[in-house]
């Protein structure tokens, strides 16, 4: 099962180490990574999807807390989330199909942000089945190369970590 | 001042008198700084490994944060296996570690290793000093880590071109801590205990199951008094081994797959299982996620992660150990429907107690030899016990009084004992401290006799030699297609090896010796090495 943890952790050397060394030993499969400083430079926010298999994500929570820079951990409920992830394609696009691409690219809300005479690059932030449903319609016009941030999220309302 | 300076001036902060190292290269500096330091004494071990086993032995009878120094790359790798140890056994422990100048880090140098993250996943927490500044910090912040909340090794590693950078301006060590993420709770929830005195009053079978957490908390008085009050039967786990006198009416003794049976009917027959300070790993319960079907279980520990981590729990407490048996105490909850329950217990107790032995003739009977030499030992001794067939036998009838029973319980080093031993009688020189190995455990450090020759050290070592890898020899016999590579040939005779560090030895060829045997070792001046002749098919279940 897919599951999203915020975790606020002190901004040093070694921290996204010790993080992940400790997704790795218990048999969970990072799926998704983000990390970026956070308002505080001191602190930095890791938001990670892991795939817990069968086993009890609450285990990874109480590891996690246990490590000495973790300030704050929280797991995100799907439906309480807003989760971002930001994607760079790039298709084939000749002159005859850059029309086509376009009309999915603004239906989408995409942007184009690079263009040569064999191919052209789009940007779309959104959530992860937004983007699944993007990556599915380029992929007829051939995808030469593609890039996702990992998803970064929020709580819906006031709430916060 | 220097690096070095302020490292070893923050050592004596914390208040620090005794370190154990092995000097190298990139710890000259902090050598010589102790060496301009008075008032911490410094014990030259002979593997570095066992730094981290002296310094062990030392924090679990002084109560104080143990601290060994080792140098960088092979200094700092075989000081990882006394790591692991204490970081399973949650020992508190401050381990230093020399490393290659800051500038030339991460290009395979000389004795160069990448200690932090060799360790990583068994230390409470690492740091690689970039900034001399930050020292007094560091080390203040290391101790607070290894002697709180769940204790636990912190490994400090340190540039050479950091130990000799002068720092900004005077040295001034820190008055407190400022740790955002890290703030143990001590006090366990108050409507939780209340439901915990409730179960106890309506149990019918009730058990305390109390693990080396309740030692670390020095709560052995209090779990007396609760135990008492309550009622309770109480088994421990390896770690808690000598809380409880061996004869208290209430101790039902050690809990395992090696443990004593009455000790395993008295969980595996339990209404109410009280947890306290234990993991409930592999060896203690088998099928622990099976147990909260049979019964309700009840989990304190002052390290959330290990509630519901082995079984599954109604009634889970995160708190200090002596906090949460204050706590219970003060409702003073008594199980009066256990009455049966204690008396069937008691009687099983009593006969395993007085049972026969398998007796061998011609050899002496190690079970036996615990029961007397147990009963021989001064009220408060400290014993030091390896790991293998002989650390059962001690576990299973070793008999306490009001001493100490210290082994590896949670990684199982062979090799423990000694050095825990050296580290014992250092921290308390008037107490009597006894190790008991086997043939195979104790040629993993008898290297370490030095330091009892050195510090002049009364240290009494009783050896089981049966010639074999006895406890895996065991298992291959019973379990698998016979013996193979474990018996100890090449083995030399250990008395010309006690001879050679000038220490005194006997062998007891059976059990009509053990008396004298024993009477002669513990009246002897000095160390002494009493070599038991065990038959190599001398099972953990004789």
């Amino acid at each position: 099962m897919r599951q999203t943890i915020s975790i606020l952790v002190e901004n040093r050397a070694g921290v996204l180490n010790r993080i992940t060394g400790l997704f790795s030993r218990r048999a969970f499969n990072i799926e998704s990574l983000a990390v970026s400083v956070t308002d505080d430079e001191d602190i930095s926010r890791i938001t990670i999807i892991a795939d817990n298999g069968n086993s009890v994500l609450e285990q990874v929570e109480k590891q996690l807390n246990k490590l000495v820079e973790v300030i704050k951990v929280r797991t995100l409920e799907d439906d309480a989330i807003i989760g971002r992830e930001l994607i760079l394609i790039k298709v084939n696009a000749t002159p005859q199909n850059r029309q086509e691409i376009l009309t999915i690219a603004e239906i989408m809300g995409a942007k184009v942000c690079d263009i040569s005479p064999t191919t052209m690059t789009l940007e779309l932030s959104a959530n992860t089945e937004k983007l699944a449903t993007f990556e599915g319609l380029l992929k007829p016009f051939h995808i030469i190369e593609e890039v996702r941030t990992g998803m970064i999220a929020v709580q819906k309302g006031s709430g916060k970590i | 001042m220097n690096g070095a300076e302020a490292l070893i001036a923050s050592l004596k902060e914390e208040q620090v008198t005794q370190m154990f190292g092995y000097a190298g290269a990139t710890i000259c500096s902090l050598v010589d700084s102790l060496s301009q330091t008075e008032g911490i004494a410094y014990t030259l071990v002979r593997t570095e490994q066992n730094a981290g086993h002296m310094a062990s032995g030392y924090s679990r009878i002084s109560g104080k944060t143990g601290v060994c120094m080792v140098t960088s790359g092979p200094g700092a790798t075989n000081l990882i296996t006394g790591i692991a140890t204490a970081y399973m056994d949650s020992i508190p422990m401050v381990a230093i570690t020399g490393q290659v100048p800051s500038h030339l880090l991460g290009r395979d140098i000389f004795q160069e290793v990448d200690i932090t993250g060799a360790v990583a996943p068994f230390i409470k927490h690492s740091y690689l000093v970039k900034d001399p500044n930050e020292i007094p910090r560091i080390v203040k912040e290391a101790f607070h880590l290894a002697s709180t909340g769940r204790p636990g090794p912190v490994l400090i590693d340190v540039p050479t071109d950091v130990q000799v950078q002068e720092l900004n301006g005077p040295f001034v060590y820190p008055e407190a801590v400022g740790l955002r993420g890290y703030k143990p709770s001590n006090k366990g929830n108050d409507l939780q205990i209340k439901r915990i005195a409730d179960a106890i009053q309506e149990a019918k079978r009730p058990v305390l199951f109390a693990g080396g957490g309740v030692r670390l908390a020095d709560a052995q008085q209090d779990l007396m008094d609760f135990a008492t009050t309550a009622n309770l039967p109480v088994v421990t786990s390896m770690m808690a081994q000598a809380l409880l006198p061996t004869g208290h009416p209430l101790n039902i003794g050690m809990l395992g797959a090696h443990g004593n049976p009455c000790a395993n009917h008295a969980v595996a027959s339990a209404d109410l299982l009280i947890m306290i300070g234990c993991r409930a790993a592999d060896r203690a319960i088998p099928n622990p996620d099976e147990m909260h079907k049979r019964m309700t279980i009840v989990h304190i520990d002052i390290d959330p992660a290990e509630i519901g981590k082995n079984m599954r729990v109604a009634l889970p407490v995160v708190g200090h150990a002596k906090t949460v048996l204050q706590q219970l105490s003060a409702l003073a909850p008594a199980a009066t429907h256990a009455d049966a329950f204690r008396k069937e217990l008691q009687e099983i107790r009593t006969k395993e107690l007085t049972r026969d032995f398998v007796k061998r003739e011609g050899y002496v009977s190690p079970p036996l030899a615990m029961r007397l030499l147990g009963s021989k030992l001064d009220t408060d001794a400290i014993t030091c016990v390896d790991v293998g067939q002989n650390q059962l036998w001690a576990g299973k009838h070793l008999p306490h009084k009001q001493g100490r029973f210290l082994t590896s319980g949670g990684l199982g080093t062979m090799g423990y004992a000694l050095p825990c031993a050296v580290g014992a009688k250092i921290a308390a020189p008037n107490r009597q401290v006894v190790a008991i190995c086997g043939d195979g455990s104790f040629q993993m450090s008898m290297n370490e006799l030095s330091a009892l020759v050195a510090g002049n050290l009364d240290v009494k070592i009783f050896m089981l030699q049966n010639h074999v890898l006895g406890l895996v020899n065991q298992i291959q016999n019973s379990a698998y297609s016979g013996a193979f590579g474990v018996a100890l040939d090449g083995s030399p005779d250990f008395q010309t090896i006690a001879k050679a560090y000038g220490i005194s030895s006997a062998i007891v060829t059976d059990d009509a010796g053990l008396d004298a045997a024993f009477d002669t070792m513990l009246s002897s001046k000095g160390s002494y090495l009493l070599i038991a002749n065990v038959h190599p098919d001398a099972t953990t279940n004789d």
